[in-house]
């Protein structure tokens, strides 16, 4: 009894002193969102936000693990330790605040709907009537697009991932779908199969509901972590890191 | 808890705000994929156990594929795989029919669940006892009211539990449909998941449904078991 009560004890005792030095950090991602996360064709996990994590990483000297996470499983997984921090292009929403914490912003991208070129589609009621507009389900794009358009004569068809978004876009399945602007380019229209599709109107705007950018996300009790990272963040953009990583993916701003 | 029930209770039984899901949306694509692959699959278990290699071949390569692959691969080429194809977007009928993904789930889910039921039934076509056919000849039966009136009966009533598990199986599996984006019961789960984030209800909502269903199912075929099975109870007389 007494050798399982000290074990216990010291169980208990080599956690909480891991959890404060916080010598290794734990990143959930879910990588199918090039150019911010995907996996290369080794298998090698890359992109913005993997190189931003890495140097975090490496400012508070502490060794980054990825562990690879679906989307919409991110923040149950993140309250049940199977990770330490979000780092997925999360946006930061007051929703999502009421469950996790969330770091200083990362980066900021805006919202837009891709359609085919020439369709003349744009992001109204009256101009998508009867049209069908897949968005990923769990993300703001799909918030955004049921609060708009939905119940209103839009068809708003929610799907698994991102791929078969743009996979239905392709085929023909889609009239338009919401993206995040620097994904869509990057990932979508600049390649073959997208270079029948452009933006349709300009950025979608509801803070409430899109956000202001994406961060860090954070149990709200490992306040210790979420200092780290905001310093970590804060030297990034004094040293120049942070603009010399954003210049490798993006031809623009990010940040601001 | 009862906040999620009371908010999400008509997403998860029939209606999520304009179109079926939930429930009722998992219930149709079960029913409509069990019929047809029902359907179809009683004359494919009569060309199973055929003598002929050119009408046994095709419906043993036909069950062997689609056995043989996972449901979700499956799901995968019918959904996404077919539609690309210039021949399907070409014309206008298949355009239309595998533009919705309803009806690519259906298709997909009809031809698996048929392919099993084919080699249920055909198993149950083979163990007919002896005697029975023996009897059908004595009556100078031709092999086609033979098989009509005996044979078939006969291997649906001792196919019944084990079509019953099949059934119950073809209900788990349609939890793949969000995949062709069908808002199943585990894609209107996933919706409260992931605008509440409370796992735990949101699935076990979602778990306590597909129960209710296979009790449901379960209890569906014992009351046929004991009607067309009676024979097979100890005589108490």
């Amino acid at each position: 009894m007494k050798k399982l009560v000290i074990s216990v004890a010291l169980a208990l005792a080599s956690t909480g002193v891991m959890a404060k030095e916080w010598n290794v950090v734990r990143f959930g991602v879910d990588a199918n969102y090039a150019p911010f996360e995907s996996k290369a064709a080794d298998g090698k996990l890359v992109g913005f936000d993997i190189d931003l994590g890495n140097a975090i990483c490496e400012k508070i000297k502490a060794k980054c693990v990825w562990v690879e996470n679906d989307f919409d499983g991110m923040i149950p997984a993140l309250k049940a330790k199977k990770f330490d921090a979000i780092l997925s292009s999360l946006s930061v929403t007051d929703k999502r605040k009421e469950q996790i914490a969330f770091s200083d912003k990362l980066f900021n991208t805006p919202v837009r709907l891709v359609a085919r070129k020439g369709s003349s589609l744009q992001p109204t009621v009256e101009s998508l009537k009867g049209k069908r507009i897949g968005v990923q389900q769990g993300t703001v794009m799909e918030s955004f697009a049921k609060a708009h358009w939905g119940g209103k004569g839009v068809t708003v068809v929610p799907y698994q991932n991102n791929d078969l978004v743009l996979a239905d876009l392709v085929s023909g399945r889609l009239d338009g779908s919401v993206q995040e602007v620097v994904l869509a380019d990057t990932a979508f229209l600049k390649t073959a199969q997208g270079r029948n599709f452009g933006f349709a109107g300009g950025n979608l705007n509801d803070v409430k509901i899109l956000g202001v950018g994406t961060a860090v996300g954070l149990r709200k009790e490992d306040n210790d972590l979420r200092l780290l990272i905001n310093k970590a963040i804060a030297d990034m953009h004094k040293d120049g890191t942070y603009q010399r990583l954003s210049k490798k993916y993006f031809s623009f701003d990010i940040y601001h | 808890m009862i906040e999620i029930v009371q908010e999400y209770w008509q997403a998860y039984l029939w209606n999520d705000g304009g179109q079926l899901s939930g429930l009722a949306m998992t219930l149709w694509l079960l029913v409509i994929s069990v019929a047809i692959g029902f359907v179809m699959s009683v004359p494919l278990a009569v060309a199973r156990v055929s003598k002929n290699p050119w009408v046994r071949g095709p419906v043993w390569f036909y069950t062997y594929v689609f056995r043989g692959t996972p449901l979700y691969i499956q799901l995968l080429l019918f959904y996404t795989g077919v539609y690309s194809l210039s021949v399907v977007q070409s014309s206008d009928l298949l355009n239309t029919f595998f533009r919705e993904g309803f009806n690519c789930a259906a298709l997909a889910f009809a031809l698996n669940t048929c392919a099993y039921t084919t080699e249920i039934f055909a198993g149950a076509i083979r163990s007919t006892p002896h005697g029975e056919i023996e009897a059908a000849r004595a009556y100078g039966m031709s092999t086609f009211t033979m098989y009509r009136r005996v044979i078939i009966p006969s291997m649906l009533r001792r196919a019944l539990p084990f079509y019953g598990n099949e059934v119950i199986l073809m209900l788990h599996a349609t939890t793949v449909a969000f995949t062709a984006t069908v808002p199943d019961i585990l894609k209107v789960a996933r919706d409260v998941n992931s605008a509440t984030y409370a796992s735990f209800e949101a699935f076990g909502i979602a778990a306590a449904l597909y129960a209710v269903i296979a009790f449901f199912l379960v209890w569906l075929f014992r009351r046929c078991e004991m009607h067309w099975l009676a024979f097979l109870k100890p005589q108490s007389h």
